[in-house]
């Protein structure tokens, strides 16, 4: 009897059919191209025109790129080098990196934050990848103390003063947090701001104590700029945002309310309107006298906003975790704080990486616009000091070229480590 | 299905007049909708009570009320002594007694098989990593997958999800077990498995309640059957006498249903 079915409907299949290897087609170069470049009338004529547009940017591009003039003074040298040929004038770049990259810094102090760049990987390291040794905590624990005192220079009892009251507000939290969170919580911030107070008068600010030079941040500027107000704000409005978006979801309406209307009300505002008041508007609120630096109000608007951003995002990694994982929590005893912390934060905030990468990276490009409130960013400089003077004025391409570079370097890097995050997390094997 | 004359003995040999969970004048509502409607219900220590009825009965809405999953507003139930009020202390301590199966397994996804099972003994009962560990295998081999223990719950069928679910619950050594539909999300293959895993639970005397259409279970372990409908106990009785003498017409209308074909 034959394996197929016949005329009659009863069938039995009697031997198990061996699996065969795929027909034997024509394999390489020449099939891939016929069957995703030419495999239709239409598709030919987009890779020719492909082609050719490729062929029109580069025959533009290259001569400009490899033409380049890297040494020359002013924008008239290297008209003069270059006698009427196409080629870009790099010159900016090599002659003035130093106001692109760090601003106003003072010259012999490169090293200070170039150190605290460095320190950085060390820092993030651990958090980042979740292999290395937990005690490498400890050190990213300090380290934003120590980039502080590193960029801003200064006596080096003004990070330890804070250090300490960040320590004893901890201790004070761990202590109290038994009989409730709020006690433990409020207990925390008032011991903090009870050690700045007291430690204020202890403390003369004009200590020389183990003191660098002490750097004013109107100074600051440059791509550094961008660096710092992005790492930090980023830093900050995570757990911020995480702390708002389960906010949001609780059933006490104070907290809520709080929360939705915080939201709703930052995420209704342009930045750069924050930014405005961050620069002029606060200065009418607060006493005369005061000196608010400008780049923590800037770091404190760049924040509320991306927080407002991230818990959105975290809601709705949130919202997509099944109501079973909330009751298995619940089932086994588990309260409150362990439920989110061990099975829905981690399951949440897994599902929404790429919302967050996607508001982490809209949020570093957002940094150069600082430059409008008279900020020195990398922007910044570029529109004023550098474009400004009668020695480059006129290079646009190549400065903002460089500027583009230098912001797509460090996005892609922060995509590509995302991207890497969520394939370690994967664990449905789909 | 006939029961041995053995399995009878040694089920009532185990029931004790201990009170395990006891729920007087209960009532819940969903908005206006009056989902449970006076329930009284004693539960002995090592009895096994199998709940059945229509969809939208409330059987689910019952036992998840005993571990506070659900809220009720009227009524007490008393869980191993202590009665069940909004304190959360007091919630979570009779959670962390309570062990729940559900329909759906709803291991964690992102935690490995033995993480799952020790995940509430460390931060609930504060069992050290090692011990926690071991237990965890103990009651893995008991529902006969300790090979799956580094294993992620997407990579297990469903059957072997359930068990595992079932050893996590375990692991926190509850006096009871409430199951919800444990075996209604799995393929007609897997049903058995995790049928065995319960029998075997029973015979080691766990105070179960399980909501389930599996009435096989029910005539071979349970020692009460309770039919549930429109939020009401319509009838319970020892599970020969049930099935085979159903006193109420709902009751029969509904066994002719599910066990007429």
């Amino acid at each position: 009897m034959s394996d197929k079915p016949a005329h009659n409907v009863a069938f039995v299949r009697e031997t198990t059919l061996p699996p065969s290897p795929p027909p034997v087609a024509e394999t390489g170069a020449i099939k891939w191209m016929r069957e995703n470049l030419f495999s239709s009338a239409f598709n030919s004529i987009m890779t020719i025109l492909g082609v050719l547009a490729v062929y029109q940017i580069l025959s533009l591009a290259l001569p400009w790129l490899l033409n380049g003039v890297w040494n020359a003074s002013s924008i008239r040298d290297c008209r003069e080098i270059l006698d009427g040929a196409t080629g870009g004038c790099f010159a900016v770049l090599t002659e003035r990196w130093h106001q692109l990259v760090f601003g106003r810094y003072p010259q012999d102090s490169y090293w200070r934050p170039t150190l605290a760049f460095l320190l950085m990987f060390a820092a993030f390291a651990p958090v980042l990848f979740s292999n290395l040794p937990k005690k490498m905590l400890i050190f990213t624990g300090l380290y934003p103390f120590i980039a502080y005192y590193l960029v801003w220079g200064g006596s080096v009892l003004v990070p330890i003063l804070s250090l300490v009251g960040f320590a004893v507000g901890y201790v004070v939290y761990t202590r109290l947090v038994d009989r409730s969170f709020a006690t433990g919580f409020f207990g925390g911030v008032a011991a903090a701001i009870a050690v700045w107070y007291i430690g204020g008068f202890i403390i003369n600010e004009d200590s020389t104590f183990l003191a660098l030079e002490q750097v004013e941040s109107r100074d600051i500027g440059g791509f550094m700029l961008n660096l710092i107000l992005g790492v930090v704000c980023l830093s900050v409005s995570l757990p911020l945002g995480i702390v708002l978006a389960l906010g949001r979801q609780s059933r006490m309406p104070i907290i809520k309310w709080i929360c939705v209307v915080f939201i709703e009300f930052i995420r209704g505002v342009p930045l750069i309107t924050l930014l405005f008041v961050a620069n002029v508007v606060l200065a009418y609120f607060l006493p005369p006298g005061t000196n608010f630096d400008l780049i923590l109000r800037v770091m404190i608007m760049i924040t509320m906003f991306a927080a407002a951003y991230i818990a959105e995002v975290i809601r709705g990694g949130l919202a997509a975790l099944p109501r079973g994982q909330y009751e298995a929590g619940d089932s086994l005893g588990l309260d409150y704080s362990q439920s989110m912390r061990l099975i829905i934060l981690p399951q949440a905030l897994k599902i929404s990486i790429p919302g967050i990468v996607n508001v982490a990276v809209g949020l570093f490009k957002d940094t150069t616009l600082v430059s409008v409130i008279s900020m020195f960013d990398l922007v910044g400089m570029v529109r004023g000091p550098i474009l400004a003077s009668t020695d480059w004025n006129g290079v646009y391409w190549e400065l903002f070229g460089f500027a583009a570079l230098l912001f797509f370097v460090f996005c892609y890097g922060i995509s590509q480590y995302s991207q890497w995050l969520e394939r370690q997390l994967q664990t449905d094997h789909r | 299905m006939a029961m041995t004359d053995d399995a009878i003995a040694h089920m009532d040999a185990k029931v004790s007049d201990e009170v395990a969970i006891e729920i007087e004048n209960m009532n819940k509502w969903y908005g206006t909708f009056h989902v449970l409607r006076d329930i009284n219900l004693t539960v002995y220590s090592g009895e096994r009570i199998v709940i059945c009825g229509p969809s939208g009965s409330g059987k689910s809405t019952l036992i998840r009320c005993i571990n506070a999953l659900e809220e009720h507003q009227q009524g007490r139930i008393t869980v191993d002594g202590t009665t069940l009020s909004s304190d959360i202390k007091n919630i979570d301590r009779i959670r962390s007694e309570v062990g729940m199966v559900f329909q759906h397994f709803n291991l964690f996804p992102h935690l490995t098989i033995l993480e799952n099972c020790t995940l509430a003994p460390i931060w609930v009962r504060k069992t050290p990593k090692k011990e926690a560990e071991e237990t965890a295998m103990h009651f893995l081999t008991k529902v006969k997958i300790p090979e799956q223990a580094d294993k992620y719950p997407g990579q297990l069928s469903g059957g072997q999800q359930q068990r595992v679910a079932i050893a996590r619950s375990l692991c926190m050594k509850p006096r009871i077990m409430l199951f919800d539909e444990p075996t209604s999300a799995l393929d007609p293959e897997m049903i058995k498995e995790v049928l065995d895993t319960m029998i075997e639970l029973a015979e080691d005397g766990m105070t179960m309640l399980v909501v389930t259409h599996e009435m096989g279970f029910a005539r071979q372990v349970a020692n009460r059957v309770i039919f549930m409908d429109e939020g009401q106990i319509v009838e319970q009785n020892e599970p020969e006498e049930f099935f085979h003498n159903p006193k109420s017409d709902r009751t029969k209308l509904f066994l002719s249903q599910i066990l007429g074909h």
